[in-house]
């Protein structure tokens, strides 16, 4: 599905993403952990395509997509969540939503400001689209509220759902459970789980371990742009090394 | 409480027509003159609304774009090309019917483009620049892009006050009606003219071409790709991520307000029968930019509205020479204490039912 190969980014002197390689199968849950400044969203920012990696390769179903502009990646079917939920000003949690189902339609602007009879029933399909995937996230009593104004928890399944709009194959999430209580991270480890079984493939950022531990089928840890593990959340656990960078060493 | 969009047109229409009877039955029918005038700025200011309210993209150029609309369809319309006729090119517009004959007011011979043709090059050129200044300045945000297109405009202004075939600081006059259907019958002919007999016709031409260029930008911000633009002017890194090109719609909508700007140039040219470099002067651009903040950028009815009206008083000369100060004033009044626009002052005299929605759902 996904596949890094020999990932490198620097900023100038600093080394952010250095040598990383890792795939993620198809219908699995891949995360990646690591302390504070360890890389992980530049790396997902490489793999989106907000920036460009210095060098390497990146696979997306087989095709390179390194330095691709990140709407293009999204066409190709990789969506993707903001750890600072992203969701647009003065527009309904439907419209936000519907501003998913970009990649799957097609009027353009003449055929907008005319309203032809096209563009009225692609409007009706994504309407009722959108409609389901607010129902599959449990919060289409929310529809017609301005999305910004809802509650946190709402918000983060409204992004969730807007990326879900694209048809991704993959999907991205950057720390999902970031500013949520116990309950609301619970809900989300749920949402992922039931997201996986339509058969959309997960690499997820995190720091909150027991939603890692939890719903993970492989971990990848960075530290300091570097990946120093890749297994099983069991293994990653009982690995001293990734027990030394995030508990520290023994005196 | 709410209006739909079909309705609130149906209004405008409704609102148009009772002007009219109303001037023509108490023999006030010189205010047509300047409401036909105001409707065409009007059609700059909303699309000018459109891409800084709903898109988030300002433009302090905007009568660059009217004037290149203007002065291309002036000076097209009225230079003389007698001389040039047996030249091939000449020759071939000739039999392309592009060109008009006419007399001039010392009965010689003269030989121009048609209107039509002068329009549709107008409005094709006012688009290449939009389409070719917009893919670099676009790429900068608030401030730069202010400057960038304050720099067009700046452009524009001091080439038609350079230029001989732009008749300098004279600017353009006895720029020719625009015929758009000529007289069947005992049917009048259809033209845009400021001929006193033609007035009623004018006036409801630019308030036709108004409703239609409303409607159409209605209906292009309820569409798939209005909400493109909506999500781009809040996060253009969502959007991005949502699939949408948002360079290329940035280009686009900057094109289509730009076409706005330049018809609405072309039309009140031939109405008024000639431009002055005033109408591509900065303070010009920096009116237009004001009329849409006050009407409320995200508000296009307001944007209209608004646009309208002081268009209006100022066209009649209510502001006197104090014109330009007292559009700043009301402009940091605005800014001051409605900077959603004029119209969402509603707000404060009766609470609208959506605001009432969210704090009930907070609840629960």
């Amino acid at each position: 599905m996904l596949e890094l190969q020999a990932v490198h980014k620097k900023f100038g002197g600093l080394h952010a993403v250095n040598d990383v390689s890792f795939s993620v199968n198809e219908g699995t849950i891949k995360s990646v952990i690591g302390p504070n400044g360890a890389g992980k969203t530049t790396l997902f920012n490489l793999i989106a395509g907000n920036l460009p990696p210095t060098d390497g390769t990146i696979l997306f179903q087989g095709k390179a997509i390194q330095g691709r502009k990140p709407h293009q990646v999204a066409a190709r079917g990789m969506a993707r969540t903001f750890q600072n939920i992203k969701l647009f000003h003065g527009m309904t949690a439907l419209e936000c939503v519907m501003v998913g189902c970009h990649t799957q339609s097609k009027a353009g602007f003449i055929s907008g400001m005319l309203n032809t009879p096209f563009a009225r029933k692609e409007e009706k399909a994504i309407r009722q689209r959108s409609m389901e995937l607010l129902q599959l996230l449990e919060i289409e009593e929310f529809a017609e509220v301005e999305a910004t104004s809802l509650a946190f928890g709402q918000q983060r399944a409204v992004e969730l759902a807007r990326a879900l709009a694209l048809n991704p194959r993959l999907l991205l999430l950057d720390e999902p459970a970031a500013g949520l209580n116990i309950y609301e991270t619970a809900e989300i480890s749920r949402l992922i789980c039931k997201i996986r079984e339509m058969g959309v493939t997960v690499l997820l950022v995190e720091h909150d371990m027991s939603l890692v531990m939890e719903i993970s089928d492989e971990v990848v840890v960075l530290c300091f742009g570097e990946k120093i593990a890749e297994d099983t959340p069991e293994n990653i656990q009982q690995n001293p090394e990734v027990i030394r960078i995030y508990l520290g060493e023994d005196e | 409480m709410k209006v739909s969009k079909t309705n609130k047109i149906l209004c405008l229409c409704a609102l148009v027509i009772l002007t009219q009877v109303t001037t023509t039955l108490t023999g006030t029918q010189y205010y047509l003159t300047q409401l036909t005038m105001a409707a065409y700025y009007g059609l700059v200011v909303i699309g000018l609304g459109v891409l800084m309210g709903y898109a988030g993209q300002i433009s302090i150029g905007h009568a660059g774009f009217f004037a290149i609309g203007g002065y291309i369809s002036a000076a097209m319309t009225t230079h003389n090309l007698v001389q040039l006729q047996d030249t091939p090119i000449i020759s071939f517009c000739s039999q392309m019917g592009l060109l008009m004959e006419r007399q001039d007011i010392y009965g010689d011979q003269l030989l121009t483009f048609a209107p039509w043709a002068a329009c549709v090059t107008a409005l094709l050129l006012a688009a290449l620049i939009a389409f070719f200044l917009g893919i670099p300045v676009l790429k900068l945000k608030g401030h730069y892009l202010a400057m960038a297109t304050l720099g067009f405009g700046t452009i524009i202004y001091r080439l038609v006050l350079a230029t001989p075939l732009f008749g300098e600081a004279d600017g353009i006059s006895e720029v020719p009606a625009f015929t758009l259907l000529p007289a069947i019958g005992s049917l009048p002919p259809i033209m845009v003219s400021g001929d006193f007999g033609l007035r009623v016709i004018n006036y409801y031409l630019a308030w036709g071409v108004l409703i239609i260029g409303m409607i159409l930008l209605l209906n292009l911000i309820d569409s798939r790709v209005g909400r493109a633009l909506r999500s781009l002017h809040s996060s253009e890194e969502a959007a991005e991520a949502s699939g949408v090109h948002t360079s290329g719609c940035k280009v686009y909508v900057f094109v289509i307000s730009a076409v706005y700007a330049a018809l609405a140039g072309v039309l009140l040219t031939h109405y008024n029968a000639g431009i002055g470099p005033s109408e591509a002067s900065v303070m010009k651009s920096v009116r237009y930019v004001a009329l849409v903040a006050v009407g409320g950028m995200t508000n296009l009815w307001g944007t209209l509205i608004v646009g309208i009206s002081l268009t209006f008083l100022s066209l009649r000369g209510v502001f006197g020479s104090y014109d330009d100060a007292v559009f700043a004033a009301i402009l940091i009044g605005v800014m001051l204490f409605s900077p959603a626009g004029i119209l969402s002052l509603r707000g404060c005299l009766l609470p609208s039912k959506q605001e009432i929605a969210p704090a009930k759902e907070e609840n629960l």
